[in-house]
């Protein structure tokens, strides 16, 4: 007859289930089978201090996780059938979700693959397991992704070829040279890039932009996998927190080394999310809130109060952080800039704002934007009138680092470029800032290897040495780049909305 | 602003991404499970190499010796994506809790004979560090495989083998009523006791090797095509025939999914063969290499399991693994 079972707590229980699997390998040795968890210099005296973030035993995630998948996938099918790619604010919304597709959701299926990475290189079983859930979350991320945007790519232009533009245009060099510098960096280095300074520190910088502003533009198949997504997202933010704890209640020696790497990925996070603070200020015609407003909640308040209390573990803020508060005035204008002068050399559309959106920027940036940018904007539209739309003939030279168009200011001077140059064997190398700086001189090997899609061109290893056959190259065409009003996207939607009665809206 | 249009003039530009239409042909209607599988994973322009291992891209389909036209033909019959695979693991798993919530509600595994739940002690508790180790190695092909569908469903593998193992757990915790020291000793038995040490090593022996396609061979048609069927079909024959039929209900799991995983394996040796024989001979040369070591390790499980009707019970099981290597043309 069955005795009374003993009592278990969850975490108790959850222990049993996972940490005692794992067994110090005799046959082989450790370092055989782990070859890669020790060569960045981070020390771990006791794996079993790992401190489980998730206590999700694999039963349960099934179950969570097909419950979400069955609501996320019943409201994608009803959004196909319903069409409602017509509730969207405007069709100029649509680039948003293209940056997505080409710039993020590749970085999702790497992050899979990342994950897994970890899933098997950790020594520890139970960083290893943490680890695999995120992988196959990031799995679910691209798929869902995907699927929710297979009905935009049905009708707009600039989804279809992401996976080729992907890896050869120009400015998605930006999100996923970020994403390779993480992956082919050590694990510990990966797990605090993406874990740490990313899914922890600048999260709500993507995650608020994007999928806040996809809901007040009426993007409901965006909302739904943003949503969806969340809960996944947290676990992840989770485990950032707990591996940096880890790693500097392990060994003293490690804190320099986290240091080094949160001031490089703070930095690293905070150019890519340059791109992220353009679309959320220009691509989203229902405005969730100017970059400069987010910077200011998500990094001066929550993220300093975060290194505040990091204080005690002996981390300081990133270096540079305060560069970037400098730049929170500028950085979407000047990038905006950019993109409009070369986006005849991407698979988006670009456009001069609106008055009211002209307004609005006053509004938020201030002096600054009257006297600096939209005087710019105000030369443009006016050779625009005049069938002259501007765009440049070459392509801009980009940092070797962070692969965005050196088109960035001094910290202090907003009207004077900066560009800084490091030498190594014999070649010069330009940076966009001294946070780039940094980052290629603590490891020029590295990144000499960058591949610059400009200076590929040009070398003619793109098709052909000039913008048309590099196009060609990429597999955009003309109609599905440039100037957004007159565009295939544009008449789409006039059309669609002249069939309902709607005013069709007049070019800027 | 919302557009209401009653007319249904909405005409559609294409069907699916080009990545997808490249690989189906023009025209075709995409599924699911198609629409994420092509093309996904990078394969050229890479910026950095991995500081970890500086003589391969991060995705390098030079890190098995098996040749493809196009990874991406190692596909899944089973037309696995995230959404389909957890949707049908969450289906099994309710089945499971019910079984478990009978077996634990009625003291159906303590009504055993001693004996056999010595038996079951013995054999399924350090099982557990097996399944451990194939999610290892699956974990090996999700990170260095190479193409988009392998490593998503090697992926699936893997997170199943953690599931496994964590039934596993549970058996022996209601065995034990809790007692985490069945586990210890499970785990004291997987490191020292001898009937454990052949299978131990070949685990460990896998752990360190370097070509993921390799590995797969060995671990899930190999390993798997031995261990699957005598732990969870023999055994569990064993057990039920002499009175242990609650057994059967703690392990459905287990025989539901090997006949379902068996499926991808074999679809996907089945392929890498049939593209060349370069491949062909590559994969048969490393079944001659490690079969023999799989039927050596599985041996002191058999013995102790079946005593004198051990040489029978492998050889019955090699048998099907033979008839299985035939059909997927590794001969
Ligand atoms: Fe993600
Ligand atoms: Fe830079």
């Amino acid at each position: 007859m069955a005795a009374k079972p003993r009592r278990l707590n969850l975490t108790q229980k959850y222990q049993l289930m996972t940490r005692g699997l794992d067994w110090e390998t005799t046959y082989q040795s450790m370092d055989d089978v782990f070859p890669y968890d020790k060569y960045e210099g981070i020390k771990i005296k006791d794996w079993d201090k790992w401190q489980d973030p998730f206590r999700l035993t694999m039963d349960a995630y099934w179950k969570y996780q097909a419950e979400k998948e069955r609501k996320l996938y019943a409201i994608l099918d009803g959004f196909a059938q319903n069409n409602s790619q017509l509730n969207i604010s405007d069709a100029r919304y649509m680039n948003a979700v293209k940056i997505w597709m080409q710039g993020v959701t590749p970085l999702e299926y790497a992050a899979f693959r990342g994950f897994a990475m970890l899933g098997r290189g950790f020594r520890g079983a139970g960083a290893r397991v943490a680890c695999q859930f995120q992988s196959i979350d990031e799995m679910r991320h691209y798929q869902t992704q995907m699927h929710a945007f297979s009905h935009y790519n049905k009708y707009f232009n600039g989804f279809r070829q992401f996976a080729r533009i992907r890896d050869r245009a120009w400015y998605l060099s930006i999100p996923k040279s970020y994403f390779e510098d993480a992956v082919t960096a050590g694990p510990f280095e990966l797990i605090t890039a993406i874990s740490f300074s990313f899914e922890y520190v600048l999260t709500n910088l993507l995650f608020m932009p994007f999928v806040s502003g996809a809901a007040y533009n009426g993007d409901m198949a965006t909302t739904t996998f943003g949503f969806s997504a969340q809960s996944d997202e947290s676990r992840h933010m989770t485990l950032g927190l707990e591996v940096i704890k880890f790693m500097l209640e392990q060994d003293e020696g490690n804190l320099p080394i986290v240091q080094q790497w949160l001031d490089k990925w703070f930095w690293r996070g905070y150019r890519l999310l340059g791109l992220v603070g353009t679309m959320m200020d220009y691509m989203l015609p229902k405005k969730v809130m100017s970059w400069r407003q987010a910077w200011e909640i998500y990094w001066e308040e929550s993220g300093m109060a975060l290194f505040n209390d990091l204080a005690r573990y002996g981390l300081r803020p990133p270096k540079y952080h305060e560069v970037a508060t400098k730049e929170k005035y500028r950085i979407t204008h000047e990038f905006w800039c950019t993109i409009y002068q070369f986006s005849h050399a991407t698979a988006l559309y670009t456009w001069i704002p609106t008055e009211e959106e002209l307004d609005w920027f006053s509004a938020e940036y201030g002096e600054l934007f009257d006297t600096v940018y939209r005087p710019r904007y105000e030369y443009w539209a006016e050779l625009d009138r005049k069938g002259e739309r501007f765009f440049q003939k070459r392509l801009p030279v980009v940092c070797n680092v962070c692969q965005i168009p050196i088109f960035h200011t001094m910290p202090d001077d907003p009207l004077m470029n900066c560009c800084l140059v490091s030498e190594y064997k014999g070649t010069k190398h330009q940076m966009c800032s001294q946070g780039c700086k940094d980052i290629f001189d603590h490891e020029p090997e590295k990144y000499c290897q960058a591949y610059i899609p400009p200076q590929q061109i040009y070398q003619g290893n793109c098709g052909g040495a000039t913008l048309e056959a590099y196009k060609e190259w990429l597999h955009i065409k003309d109609e599905e780049t440039g100037e957004y009003y007159g565009s295939e996207d544009h008449i789409m939607w006039e059309g669609w909305k002249a069939q309902s009665g709607k005013p069709a809206d007049a070019p800027a | 602003m919302s557009i209401d249009i009653k007319t249904t003039k909405i005409e559609q530009r294409r069907i699916t991404f080009d990545n997808v239409a490249e690989k189906l042909g023009e025209g075709k209607i995409p599924s699911r499970y198609q629409e994420v599988m092509y093309g996904v994973q990078q394969q050229d322009v890479f910026h950095y190499r991995p500081t970890w291992d500086p003589e391969h891209e991060v995705f390098d389909a030079d890190r098995t010796d098996i040749k493809m036209q196009d990874f991406d033909d190692l596909t899944d019959p089973r037309h696995y994506y995230y959404g389909t695979y957890v949707i049908q693991r969450s289906k099994q798993q309710e089945a499971m809790e019910k079984n478990f919530s009978v077996v634990e509600k009625r003291g159906l595994l303590h009504a055993m004979d001693g004996d056999l739940i010595e038996k079951i002690r013995k054999v399924i508790i350090p099982f557990r560090h097996a399944e451990w180790g194939a999610n290892n190695n699956n974990l090996f092909i999700a990170a260095y495989g190479f193409g988009t569908p392998m490593p998503i469903a090697a992926d699936f593998q893997g997170m199943d083998r953690l599931g496994n193992a964590q039934y596993i757990t549970r058996i022996g915790l209601i065995l034990s009523n809790n007692d985490p020291e069945i586990l210890d000793r499970a785990k004291s038995e997987w490191l020292d006791d001898p009937m454990w040490q052949p299978l131990r090593k070949l685990v460990e022996d896998s752990f360190v090797i370097k070509d993921w396609f390799e590995l797969h061979l060995l671990q899930n048609f190999l390993l798997d095509g031995v261990l699957q069927p005598l732990v969870f079909q023999y055994f569990d024959d064993e057990i039920v025939k002499h009175g242990g039929a609650s057994f059967a209900m703690v392990t459905e799991f287990f025989v539901e999914w090997f006949a379902e995983a068996v499926r991808w394996t074999d679809h996907t040796i089945k392929t890498a063969a049939g593209e060349s024989a370069e491949n062909q001979a590559l994969l048969a040369g490393w079944k001659d290499k490690w079969l023999p070591e799989v039927k050596n390790a599985a041996m002191p499980l058999a013995e102790y399991i079946f005593a004198g009707r051990s040489a029978d019970v492998i050889g019955e099981i090699s048998n099907r693994l033979e008839a299985r290597s035939g059909k997927i043309g590794l001969g």
